[in-house]
């Protein structure tokens, strides 16, 4: 956190504040300039700019990196909402990078190569917030006390197969309902099994949530997906190769905006859900090796 | 819930728990909104923070914005934060193509002023309709007023004079967004104009 004309910036507020902004809303992955105006226009409310989109990443194998900067800049100079970008787990000079480039978040992200094994980037060392993955309550308290500013469930990328965004999003909300029915001495022992600060851990018992946003990800390629994920308690969506990999794009986006903001309206849902063309086939995630399975890089 | 005034929240995207939670803990029933009819059950409304372009897409898509339009043409108090300034401003700056706002407040406001996220903040502002202490708020991605109409009242500016905070009649507008440092105080005035 640092002073500057105006005031106080980079600080956990206003990090952790631009998420509760985007709450309700749908997060697009996209890899072209047209792609962030087409994302735009159909009520995104912001992108996340990457080379490749998770199923093209999985098909295509290969190490996989923070996008070249001249694609991001296209991205930030084609579109007024936020943008996003990933960096590899670990690799806090490809943030430093993201932060020159003047992205509005940056996604540490296991859809990337890890660049480290063993750390995580240490996010509190910069202005830009960051958003990071997490299969479990463990794995989100532990990425909150490195810095992030916003939490997304993993799922399992670049399948459009939703089972695992469930079943991560589902762990963390069984996970913090459980905390809520401890009593004060068995938090300790929570926080030990949960591996996670004690006083994060007492924090959420306390008040049933996250202390930031918690958006779900990996699979989502229908408006019901993006439903059943705020009927589950998400904030908000991301959707990656589900809009750029379908048959129509723009207005597949288009839906899965409004079935987001009219989660509980199983009426709405139907009607945005009409016409929209082929879905991304996708793969279901039991076929894909345990270890060509993203969500369990990050730890 | 008792005999005191209802507060919508416009709940199509954006900070809106927030708002509601503000009010709650000042005692005041407050609800979501997202559906023209509900609008017949409110004594004011909030726009909260969030993606103006979005919210813009959303209100018209579901027939919201005419009748909140004409609600706002027949008195309505409405208050908008951040994201629902813009929706409340007459003129939009720096607007997506297409983007429209529902009006009433006779400004222009330009979107993003201040830059991308590395430029949100936190500062204290002195705004003398509240009184003291000042007001500490958080300004994210957050637009300016750049023009106000001869009958807005200007509430709070920056050190170096932009305009951050306007009144006009039944509107009320914040570049930045009280619901998330722990002020009330903005909310207690919203509400106090409410019959």
């Amino acid at each position: 956190m640092t002073d500057s004309t105006q005031g106080s910036v980079g600080t956990s507020r206003v990090k952790r504040g631009l998420a509760e902004m985007l709450k309700g809303g749908v997060i697009m992955d996209v890899v072209t300039a047209e792609q962030a105006r087409i994302a735009e226009d159909a009520g995104a409310v912001a992108v996340m700019a990457l080379e490749r989109v998770p199923a093209d990443i999985r098909a295509q194998g290969g190490v996989a990196r923070m996008s070249d900067p001249d694609l991001i800049d296209q991205i930030v100079q084609s579109v007024s909402i936020p943008v996003m970008a990933k960096a590899r787990i670990g690799h806090f000079v490809e943030a430093q990078v993201l932060e020159a480039l003047g992205v509005d978040y940056i996604d540490e992200s296991e859809v990337l190569s890890p660049a480290d094994y063993v750390n995580h980037i240490d996010k509190w060392k910069f202005t830009v917030p960051f958003v990071c993955g997490a299969t479990n309550l463990g794995e989100a308290l532990r990425r909150l006390t490195e810095g992030a500013a916003m939490i997304r469930s993993k799922g399992e990328a670049g399948t459009g197969d939703v089972s695992e965004a469930t079943k991560h999003i589902r762990t963390i909300g069984g996970e913090i309902r459980a905390l809520q029915g401890k009593t004060e001495d068995e938090l300790y022992v929570a926080a030990k099994d949960l591996q996670a600060p004690y006083e994060l851990v007492a924090d959420v018992a306390r008040t049933g949530k996250l202390p930031t946003v918690l958006f779900t990800a990996g699979g989502v390629a229908t408006p019901a997906d993006a439903a059943l994920m705020m009927q589950l308690g998400a904030d908000g969506v991301f959707v990656g190769s589900g809009i750029f990999k379908s048959g129509d794009p723009a207005k597949r986006a288009a839906a899965i905006v409004k079935a987001t903001t009219f989660y509980d309206d199983a009426k709405v849902i139907a009607e945005v859900s009409r016409g929209l063309g082929e879905a991304m086939v996708g793969i279901n995630v039991a076929d894909v090796p345990a270890p060509h399975r993203l969500a369990s890089r990050g730890w | 819930m008792g005999a005191g005034p209802t507060v919508g929240v416009l709940a199509l995207q954006g900070d809106f728990r927030e708002h509601i939670a503000v009010f709650s803990g000042l005692g005041i029933a407050a609800r979501p909104v997202r559906r023209a009819e509900e609008l017949d059950e409110i004594d004011g409304l909030v726009i909260p923070g969030g993606e103006s372009s979005v919210m813009d897409k959303l209100s018209r898509t579901f027939g919201l914005a005419e009748p909140l339009k004409a609600a706002i043409a027949d008195g309505l108090p409405v208050y908008g934060t951040c994201a629902g300034l813009i929706m409340l401003s007459d003129t939009v700056l720096d607007a997506i193509e297409g983007q429209q706002s529902l009006g009433g407040l006779d400004v222009a406001v330009r979107r993003n002023a201040f830059g991308n996220q590395l430029d949100s903040f936190e500062t204290d502002l002195d705004i003398p309709e509240l009184g003291a202490p000042p007001v500490h708020a958080a300004f994210i991605r957050a637009p300016i007023v750049e023009s106000v109409g001869e009958s807005v009242k200007v509430l709070s500016a920056l050190d170096d004079g932009r305009v951050v905070a306007v009144e006009q009649g039944n509107l009320l507008g914040t570049s930045f967004h009280p619901e998330i440092t722990g002020e009330t105080r903005f909310h207690s005035y919203f509400a106090s104009h409410l019959s």
